[in-house]
Order: C-alpha cells, then structure tokens, then sequence
C-alpha cells in the first residue's frame, strides 16, 4: 500500500468532482427552473393524465410522495413474491414474506439494505423491474423533496412548492437517466459484466480453495461464475446513492469491480450528484454563494471524516495487520487500505451504503467514525436530494441559535424561523436518533439477537481478565457486538443500507424492525421537509442588511459544521462508548 | 443597573420553593423533568439510603429551586414598581356629570368608558380619558417619573390625561376613554409584576427547539439502559436519572422565564411601557426606522445661523438690523436672531425696554413680515458711499464710527437729552423701519418704498434655501429711502452626535427615514447632515402610512414614532409602534409601546433591548450545549469504567471515582445556573455592530466558553467533594 498512490487517487477524484460540479450543478437548475416539458415527457404525463403546470401545495405533494411510495411499495413486494411465476427468474424462488417487505422498503426508501444476497434471491426480472426501477425512482424522489425545499426557500407568498411528478420525472428522465446510460457504457469498457447468462460453472486452473476436499471427492475442480444485467445496474446504483449490490459482495465484487479505476470511477459516480446539488441549491435562490457554503460544510465534515479514518486505518495495528502489513483484513488488495477507506466514508457520508471492503473489519475508532457519519445524517454531500436537504434543516437549526445570538429573530435566506419552522427542522433532527436508539435498545432486549450478532465473545473473557463466575452471570459482551446491531439500526434509520458485516440481520425481528426503521426515516424526514418548504414559501422574505447573519461566511459554515456535529455527538456518545469506542480503547 | 441584595435574594428564594408545585411546574417542560427526577432519586434515597443518592437527590432539587430562584428575583424586581403604582390607583372619588347637568359622586372604579368627569386642582384623575373643556396642570409623575407638570387641554394633541395623575391647578373637564380594569395604568402593573406573561414567538420557537433536546435526551438515556444491561454494563437509575438532567439543557430552561422578565424590566425601567413583549422581540428585528425630522432629529425650531450682507451692507449692520427686526419677535426663531446678534456678531445693546417709542409690526399671514418701527432724531450724512442711517448702539463696541444718527428713546443721560431735544425742537421725527421677512414679501415691500433689490438678494435665498436653510430677507426704510440689507439664514439645526447614531444603526443593519412637512429640497439638505440614509419630504399622514406598507412589502419591519391623532393609523401598521405619552390616546392606544418620557430619540434604545433579549437567550441556548460535552467526559466514563476499564481514557479530566464525577457533574449543572443569574438578569451586554461580529464575539464567549469552563468547573468541585464521599 502507498500513500502517495492513495493520495493521489483521493486528490484525482475530488479534483474531477469540484470540475464536474459546476456545470451538472448549472444543469440541475435549469432543468428545475424550465417552464417546458420534452417530448418524451408531454407523452408520459398524457398517458398518466398530469397536468405538469399544475403547482401543488405541501400537503398535496407529500401525499403524492406518499402514494407513489405506496405503490412502489406493493409493485415492488409483488415482483418478490412472485418470482417463481415469473419470466426471467433464472429459476429463483419467491423470496420470503419479511424478506421480500424488508427489501421492498428497503429500496423504495433509497435505503438498499440487503438481508439477501444478490446472486442467491434474486432473478433478472426482480433486479431489472423491481430493483434497478426502485434505484432510479428513490433517487428521484429525493431531489425532487430537496428541490420543494428549494422553492420553500426561493418563492415568497406562495402556497405551492412545485409538482411532484413533474420533478419526479424531470429527476429520472433528465438527470438520472442519462448520465447512466453513459457511465453503464463506460463500465462495460472497463470490464464490469453486464449479460443476462446464467450462472456459469467452470472449471479452474490452478484449483480452488477446496481442492483437498475435491481430491478427496475425486471430482474436478469447479467454481460458479454468475452472469447479469450488472453495469447497468451497477452505475445507477452509485450515481442514485443506492448502494444495493447485484452480488452480495458488491462493489468488492470482482465482476462489479475488477479493477481499482472502477473502484474510483464508483465513488465519483456516489458523490457526484450530492456535490452538485449545492450549486443548484445556490443558482436557483439566487445566491450561488450559499451554495458554496453548503458544499464547503459538507467538504469540511468530508475532509475531516476521511483524514480520521485514513488515520485510524493506517496506525491502528493487530496481530492481524501486522502479519499482513497492513489493515488488509476484510478488504480488496486491488483497491488497498486509503482508497478503500475513501470508499468507506463516501458511502457512509452519502445514504449510498455499497461496500468495497467490510466495514466490520474497521479498527474500532475507525468503525465509529463510519457510524457517526451516518449519525450526523449523511449530509456531506449525503444522499442525492436527501443529503442537501439534511444540511440545509442542520443550517436552519443553526441559524436558528446563533440568529438568536446577533440580536434578531433567527433567519436563512430572509424567511424567518419561527415556531412552525423549528418544529419541523427539530422533528427532521429527531427521527433518525431516535429510531436508530429505540431500535438498537429494542434489539438488546430481544432474546433471539444473540443468535444473530457474529462476535459475541468478549476479548476481555478471551484475554483471562474476567473470571469464569463473571461470565456465566453477567453476559459481558464483545462490544463489537454491539457495534454491528448499533450500525445495522443506524444505518436503516438513515436510509444509508451499508452492513458492518457479522450480523444475520436475516431474521424476522431484524427484517421487520429495519424495515420499520427504513420507512419511518424516510418518510418522516420528508413531511417534515415538505411541510418546512410549505411554511418556508408563505413567508415574506426579509431583506438583508448588515444586522442580519450571512449564511454564506467561514464563521456560519464552522457554526453549521460544528453544531452537527456536536448535536449528533451528543445524542450517540453514550451507545458509542459501549460499541466502537470501548473496542478501540480496549 | 440594580444590584441583587440579600433581602431580595432570600425573598426569591422562598418563592422559589413555591413554585416546586408541579400544577405550576409544568409550564417549563425541562424543569419539570428534573423535578420528576428529583423526585425518583428522593425516592430512592429513601428505600435504599446511600450517601451518593442523597446527594444526587439534594442537588437535583436544588437545581429546581435555582431555576424558580432566578425567576422570582426576576419578577421581584417589578413588584416594587407595581407596588408604588398600585398606590396611586387606590380608591379615589370621581364626580361624574350627569347627561342633564350636576354631578354625583362615584367610586373611580364604577366609571365606565365614555363617562364624563369633572376634575379639579388637588384632585386625581380618576380614570384614563380626554379633556373636553379646559385646560389644567396635571403632576404625571405618578406615571412617567418627571416631576415638572405638564399641560393639558381640550382639544388638539394634548389632550389625552392617565388616572391616577392629579390635576395641580385650573378644572377640567374629561371623558373617560378605559374601563375598570384596562386602564393604562392597570396594564402598566401587569407588565411591570410580569403577572399573565405571554411567551413572546422567539421565546415559544426557542421552548419547541429545547423540547426537541430534552426529547432526544430521554430517548438517548431511556435506550441507554437496555444497552448498557445489553452490554453486561448495567447502570442504576440513579445514575441515568443524573445523565438525563445533565444532558438537557437545564441552564437555559431554568433561565429562559427570568431573561424575559428582565428584558421587561429593563424596558420599564427605560420608562418605556410595552403594551405586549412580542413589540420588544419585534424591535430587535426593526429594520427600517421612521423618525419625524422635527424634535427627533433636529432641535425642532429653526435657528439663525448667519447673517449674509447684500451690496455694501456690513456685516455689522445686518445683524443689528436683523437685531431690531426681532426684538419683540417672541417666537424661537425671531430670539434665535438676537442671540445670534449678540453672541457671534457682538451686537450688544440694549433689550427691548429701551425703545419705549418703538412700534413693532407683528407678523400676519397678510403681510408675511414682521418688524420694528423706530423714530430717528436726524438726516443721515453720507456714509459708506451710501445712505446710511444708523449705526445704533455700538457705541460700546470698538467697531464705533461715527453715531450720526440717535435713535429716540435711548437710555442713559446723553441719548435721553439729545431725543428731548429732537422732539422738543420740532422736528419731524424721521421713522426708520426694519423689517425681515420671507423673500417675496420683503422684495415688495421695499419696491414699494422705491428699493433697488439687488441680484444678489435672490440667488442668496435661493443659495440657502437648496442648501436646507430658510432665508428671510431684512429690509430697512429711513424716510423715503428703502434698501434691502441682506439675509437671515435660519436653519433647523441637527442635534449633536446624531450622525454618529445613525451610523451605527447603519452598521447594525438599520435603515433611519427622516419624515419632514419641508419640501424636497429642504429635506434632502438636512437628511444628508444628519446622515439618514433616505428621507420623506412634504409628507402627510397618508405618505407615512404607504412609506410603511412600501416597507414591509419589502421585507422589512418598521419602526416609528408619533403622537399625534392622525400618525395613529402609522402607529398601528409599524410593527413597532411607539406612541409618546403626551401625544393623544388615539396614538397611545394605536402604538404597541408608550414612551413615558415622550423622548422620540427613545427607540433606538428599544431597538437595543429587544437585541439584548434574543441575545441573551441565543447566548445562554449556546452555553448550555456547549457544557454538556464536558458532562459526558465527566459521566460516560464514570458509568463504564468498571465494566470496561479501556473507557478510562476517556476521563481527561482524571476525576476522583465515578460516584465524585457524577456527583460533580450535577453540582456544576445546578450551580452554573446561579452563576448565570446575573447574566440572566442584566442581559448579555449588546454592543451596536454587524451580525457578523456580534456572532463572532458572542460565540468565542458563549460557545467556547461554554465548552471550555465546565471542564475546569466540574474538576474543581471534584477536587473538593472527593474526601466527602
């Protein structure tokens, strides 16, 4: 591993984010500001009977969020419950009932937790018309929640806050869609697979791992290559921050990812519309300058997130790392230790939650850093959509103190934050936390849990320090243990659908409480949005003077950073202590 | 600024032990939360008496006690003033005319609006009203603090009396405008005791949002329980019951009544009388302030500041021309000339008593000039190259010529003697006349005494009067010969340091508009000396309201204040509205606040208290997350520790043991509150700047200072409870 290739790879990506910002940035906007519709789309909206110049109050939108999620929802359960039926099953059978409602959420919601793995549960059909449509909507859903919010922001004495299918549409057929269609082109030059060929069995050439068992069997070496439809699936999982694998190993696949230029090309891809967005965010208020300052908070938290666990990562030593080198346990040695760690934080800091290297193989501080970046709410650059919106709610609770602290009553962009509009920022701020608590102490206190959590012996039983009276008594635990029902919760409440690794979350109980988990924290999060852009839009804006705060100056965007951080610290030290901390500091 | 004295302290403290009735407790949602957990650990420390849970359960209620502390020494400091007001509603009689002539004698209290009454001197006003017939000198020192009696009368903008002022001399006649109940002073002692207090909108949005935290802290401890058993850590309640209270933002909470109270008070103590908090919160977001050019701005008469010569015309001689022109002239202006006379241009001579034999001309709208007529002894010799008929009473001042002309009616031996002579001689006396006056007029009037009026006369008006100034022309007449002397240049004079305060509205981000009768030209000259950033020329009532609506059409709130009958529908629309009270009860009940002092230039120190109000608050907000980092420093590895011994390394502070860290930790939280008081109560000094730098310096102190100081607090009082334990 070496730092400077490392480096070098994270600078080179960055560097072609902060190029590409701009003009997909400039694009966004003018997409969400068009007053005109494209062909195509005049055809679907007559088909569905929209009328796209009809402009919808919050409520009507949230409802229409709502229902599409609804129908998303039962579409989606009905292609995995049906799959033996159905064409294209490559013989798959139906996938089960809580699984089948946990992976239906699980997508509808941008979440793409998976308690499947890929290849095993499911067939084409389910992945081309169930998954890759649910890849490409739920991301479009969360634009158009975080373009309302804009209109919240932008328009002043108005009911409505925008169209939902219109920008429903205009976010999948103008965004989505075709950047996809270009990056899946590219990938299948760089080698990731993309067929419809069943799986392959083949035989090896130097022999597999079980070739003292095959001798023994005295049969031929075989290994099982699979096929799929992945190239296209694998980009618009990136560039929607989905995160669902076709394969269970995901993005560490080598058929996903064969080589470390995907490895790159798949953290650009997940940071590229999240990074873009604040320049949308900026053109479409008016003020590109608020859009820097948004995209430079979520810079900042980036920068730090990764410098900590670059940090972590490379100093950390276990008997592990130190025979190998290196911290190459649970990861790809084509990728290595930085850039996989620059996988991590982007997929944690985004709602994508694809894997190149097992999180639960993270040294303990490393793990906590993955997890407090879920905890802050994936807002740097965060999901598409859900991501700005999230930075904009902590800049508005920001504003909301600190406005206090310059002697007026607090305001963000002119609209005053009032009673109705700290209701709702607050209510945004606490869903997540408390799904993420409530279902991780509910979990502790089911007794079938254990039988899932992987590292349940604790090293301080292993190293001799407790005496064997204390263990069969009190049940002290591995606080890795811990830390794997900690993430899994943390990362459905936060719609991120990353695993730690190590927990069969294939239970009922974890199918069901991390669907409920995944629903509520999307779902309530958006209404709150919703509501605030309605709330937001009514408003006469203020004027600015010099007496009122500027959001768009280093002194706010340190305010902004530093009171997200400080408030998710706060809510999550205590749980942290037990889990990852205590493991690091063991 | 009041000091807090001990009297006070004790007496606050026993109402704060009152307050712990939870009926009244629940108001403040974190208190009452501490409370509650006050309550369990008294419980507890009952059924399982140990050391730690007693002093966990004592500092938890005296974290509750503190917190009703601070509100009762703030509402303390109003109930002295209610007091004293209180004593001057007491019972009084009121003579009420009857609607077919006499009177009766009736309580105070049994008047209702539109009675009428009929007050006389020695007696109080029984009741808020208008003076319908009449006029009397009435004490309001009752009220506003200011013993000097003012006047008031039947009709115009004086009109308006408060009860429970007294009537000093003369009777009046006033009809009752308030009900039992809803007089002014009747909301003055509900304001000042804070009784019935509305939460104002930021204080309601700050009590959602600190809501939220306690919400999320419940969540964090309640899971925590479970998690920690999970874990093989498992914590007792105790324990997690001090968390908790830690964890919530108690500081703020405890505080957040008693910043208001005070911010009242201070506002009371201003003599400004609020008639909803919400206009204290508003004034701090003001953006635009109207302020009435005449009295706010400027000293609202116009003064003379200079006398410009015409043609040959001395300097000396117009100002003693001007001089004599406004000898009987009582009006501010016609004194300012004398002065001006006499201080710049060392005219010195006698007052009005040595001219017995003058005869004035007063001013009439007809004739639009006034002046003086003064009879001369003799024919004037050439002087100057031109007829000049006097050089009056400088005979003191070295700048003498030759006197050839005395004016009848000196004093002093020699001029008496000589105007003796003239009269006795027979001599016709000549009449000298000097008049001043505006241009048009004075111009005519010496045309028609065969004047030549020079150019010069007309561009040097037209030079003052673009420049803001007002220029009247002094003209003279000997006999048959008239000239125009030069000009007054009379100006509305800017009070001193004005454009230093506007200036520092403008950095605050506060926008002043100068509302003036003068015309454009006037305005604009006098906006731009004061340095008001725009000003409303020619305005009429009606301008001033649309100035308003323009205003916060545009986003922006307003301000302003008035007095008069005709500003009340302005005064309603600002969203500050601030009635004088001498103005009209119209104005006073259209305003949202009432300057006791009738000073115009008052709002904008409303303006800083109603900033010095949300600061505090957004200050404290601050402090109070900021401390809680230290706290978890202090508790997290206490509650761990043993379990796991590697979160050790968490205890940066190296506290004692973990029932002193924990113990340390809910003293700090209950003891920071009193430290706060003060702060609470006198409010975060507010310093006129941009937001910019208020942020900057309000976080270096609050948030930093909130991260930083309960870490050495805590390690502090662990140092000092660790042997107790």
């Amino acid at each position: 591993m070496s730092w400077f290739a490392g480096i070098t790879q994270i600078l080179l990506v960055l560097a072609l984010l902060a190029a590409a910002h701009v003009p997909l940035g400039n694009y966004m906007a003018r997409v969400f500001l068009s007053e005109t519709d494209t062909r195509a789309e005049s055809v679907l909206y007559r088909l569905t009977g929209v009328d796209s110049s009809s402009q919808q109050r919050w409520r009507t939108y949230f409802l229409s969020v709502l229902g599409f999620t609804a129908v998303s929802l039962v579409v989606l359960f009905g292609l995995l419950r049906l799959q033996h039926v159905l064409p294209l099953s490559n013989g798959k059978s139906d996938v089960p009932v809580d699984q089948a409602i946990n992976t239906a959420v699980s997508f509808v919601t941008n979440t793409n937790w998976q308690s499947y793995s890929g290849e095993t549960t499911m067939g084409f059909l389910a992945q081309m018309a169930g998954l890759a449509v649910q890849n490409f909507v739920s991301a479009a859903v969360g634009i158009a929640v975080a373009v309302a919010l804009i209109r919240g922001l932008m328009r002043s004495n108005s009911l409505f806050i925008g169209n939902f299918w219109v920008d429903l549409t205009r976010s999948t057929l103008r965004i989505l869609l075709p950047l996809s269609v270009l990056f899946a082109i590219i990938y299948m030059g760089l080698g990731v697979i993309d067929n419809l060929t069943p799986d392959q069995v083949v035989h090896t050439v130097t022999g597999g791992t079980h070739a003292a068992d095959a001798a023994q069997a005295g049969s031929t070496i075989t290994q099982t290559i699979p096929g799929g439809p992945d190239a296209s699936q694998e980009v618009i999982k990136h560039l929607g921050t989905n995160g669902g694998g076709f394969f269970n190993a995901n993005s560490a696949h080598p058929l996903s990812a064969p080589s470390a230029l995907v490895n790159l090309a798949n953290i650009f891809l997940i940071l590229l519309i999240p990074s873009a967005l604040p320049r949308t965010f900026g053109i479409m208020v008016g003020s590109r300058k608020q859009g820097w300052a948004i995209l430079v908070a979520m810079a900042t938290f980036f920068v730090l997130s990764l410098a900590a666990v670059i940090a972590l990562e490379t100093t950390t030593t276990t008997p592990a790392s130190h025979a190998a080198g290196a911290a190459m346990e649970g990861r790809e040695t084509r990728f290595g230790v930085i850039p996989s760690a620059f996988f991590a934080v982007a997929t944690t800091l985004t709602s994508t939650g694809a894997i190149d290297s097992a999180h639960s193989s993270y040294s303990g501080l490393g793990g906590a850093v993955l997890m407090i970046n879920m905890m802050i709410g994936e807002i740097a650059p965060g999901g598409v959509g859900s991501g700005l919106y999230g930075m904009l709610i902590v800049a508005i609770v920001a504003v909301f103190v600190c406005g206090l602290m310059v002697g007026r009553t607090p305001e963000f962009l002119g609209k005053r934050i009032g009673r109705t509009e700290i209701t709702l920022a607050s209510t945004f701020i606490l869903v997540s936390p408390a799904l993420t608590l409530i279902g991780t102490a509910v979990a502790t206190l089911c007794p079938g849990t254990l039988d899932s959590v992987l590292n349940t012996t604790s090293a301080i039983q292993s190293s001799g320090h407790a005496t064997a009276q204390t263990a069969q008594t009190a049940t002290q635990l591995n606080p890795h243990a811990l830390s794997e029902i900690l993430y899994a919760f943390t990362s459905a409440a936060n719609n991120n659908g990353s695993a730690f690794a190590g927990l069969d979350a294939n239970t009922p109980f974890f199918n069901i409480a991390l669907a409920i988990a995944m629903l509520l924290g999307r779902l309530v999060p958006i209404g709150a949005v919703l509501a605030l852009a309605g709330a937001l839009a009514k408003q006469t804006p203020a004027e600015a003077s010099p007496g009122t705060l500027p959001t768009h100056r280093p002194l706010f965007v340190g305010v902004v950073v530093g009171s997200g951080f400080v408030i998710s610290a706060l809510t999550f030290l205590p749980v942290l202590a037990l889990g990852p901390i205590n493991e690091g500091l063991m | 600024m009041r000091t807090i004295t001990a009297p006070a302290l004790l007496q606050a403290s026993l109402l704060g032990l009152r307050k712990l009735d939870p009926r009244t407790a629940w108001r403040n949602p974190v208190m009452f939360l501490v409370e509650i957990g006050a309550a369990i650990t008294l419980i507890l420390a009952i059924a399982d008496p140990s050391r730690f849970t007693w002093a966990i359960s004592i500092w938890l209620w005296l974290t509750v006690v503190f917190a009703n502390t601070a509100e009762a020494l703030a509402e303390g400091r109003g109930k002295a003033q209610a007091d004293s007001l209180r004593a001057s509603r007491v019972s009084v009689d009121a003579t009420r005319v009857l609607p077919g002539g006499g009177t009766e004698t009736v309580p105070a209290s049994q008047l209702q609006a539109g009675d009428r009454v009929l007050v006389t001197a020695g007696e109080t006003i029984p009741g808020d009203g208008d003076v319908i017939e009449g006029a009397a000198t009435v004490d309001e020192s009752a009220i506003t603090g200011e013993s000097a009696p003012v006047i008031r009368e039947a009709g115009g903008d004086r009109c308006a009396v408060t009860g429970g002022t007294k009537v000093l001399s003369d009777s009046i006649t006033v009809t009752v405008t308030a009900s039992p109940g809803e007089s002014f002073l009747d909301r003055m002692i509900t304001m000042v005791e804070g009784a019935n207090r509305q939460k104002t909108p930021n204080e309601v949005a700050l009590g959602v949002f600190l809501s939220v935290l306690t919400l999320i802290f419940i969540l964090v401890v309640l899971s925590l329980a479970p998690i920690a058993s999970f874990s093989g850590a498992p914590q007792s309640l105790t324990v997690l019951i001090a968390l908790l209270v830690c964890l919530i933002p108690t500081t703020i909470g405890a505080l957040l009544s008693a910043i208001g109270i005070a911010g009242m008070d201070r506002l009371v103590a201003a003599n400004v009388l609020a008639k909803s908090g919400r206009a204290v919160e508003a004034a701090g977001d003001v953006s635009t302030l109207l302020l009435d050019k005449t009295g706010t701005i400027t000293m609202g008469d116009r003064q003379a500041t200079d006398f410009v010569p015409l043609g040959s015309t001395t300097p000396e001689r117009i100002a003693e021309a001007a001089r004599l022109s406004s000898l009987a002239d009582d009006t501010p202006e016609g004194r300012s000339v004398v002065t001006l006379a006499e201080t710049e241009f060392r005219i010195d001579a006698a007052g009005l008593e040595a001219y017995p034999e003058a005869e004035f001309i007063s001013f009439s709208a007809t004739t639009r000039l006034s002046g003086i007529v003064l009879p001369v002894r003799e024919q004037v010799t050439e002087q100057d190259g031109a007829t000049s008929p006097a050089e009056v009473g400088a005979h003191r001042s070295a700048r003498t010529r030759s006197t050839v002309v005395e004016v009848v009616g000196r004093t002093g031996a020699g001029a008496s003697s000589s105007a003796a002579v003239g009269l006795a001689a027979g001599v016709a006396p000549l009449r000298r006349t000097v008049v001043k006056g505006a241009a048009k007029e004075v111009i005519a009037w010496a045309r028609d005494r065969g004047a030549e009026v020079p150019e010069a006369a007309t561009a040097e008006v037209e030079r003052i009067n673009t420049g803001g100034g007002t220029a009247l022309l002094v003209a003279e007449a000997v006999g048959s010969s008239a000239r125009v002397l030069g000009v007054i240049d009379l100006r509305d004079i800017v009070k001193p340091g004005m454009a230093e305060r506007f200036a520092t509205l403008r950095e605050m981000g506060i926008r002043t508009v100068m509302i003036t009768g003068d015309n454009e030209l006037t305005a604009r000259a006098i906006a731009r000396e004061a340095g008001v950033d725009d000003f409303l020329s020619e305005a009429t009532p009606e301008d001033k309201l649309a100035l308003i609506k323009t205003e916060q059409a545009g986003g922006r709130m307003v301000a302003m204040t008035g007095d008069g009958t005709n500003d009340a529908p302005a005064l309603a629309q600002a969203d500050v509205g601030v009635a004088m009270n001498t103005g009209t009860t119209a104005a006073k009940e259209a305003g949202n606040l009432v300057d006791l002092d009738s000073d115009p230039t008052k709002l904008i120190d409303i303006v800083a208290i109603g900033k010095q109000l949300l600061i505090t608050r957004g200050a404290l907000t601050t402090f109070s997350i900021a401390n809680d980092v230290a706290k978890y420093f202090a508790i997290i590895p206490a509650m761990f520790l043993l379990a796991f011994p590697g979160l050790g390394a968490l205890n940066i502070m190296g506290l004692h043991s973990p029932a002193s860290a924990i113990l340390s930790a809910v003293i700090f939280n209950a003891l920071i509150i009193v430290a706060l008081i003060p702060v609470a109560l006198r409010g975060v000094r507010f310093r006129a700047r941009t937001a910019s730098s208020l942020l900057r310096m309000n976080l270096l102190v609050f948030g930093i200072g909130g991260l930083i100081v309960p870490f050495i607090g805590i390690k502090l009082i662990d140092l000092v409870i660790a042997p107790l334990l």
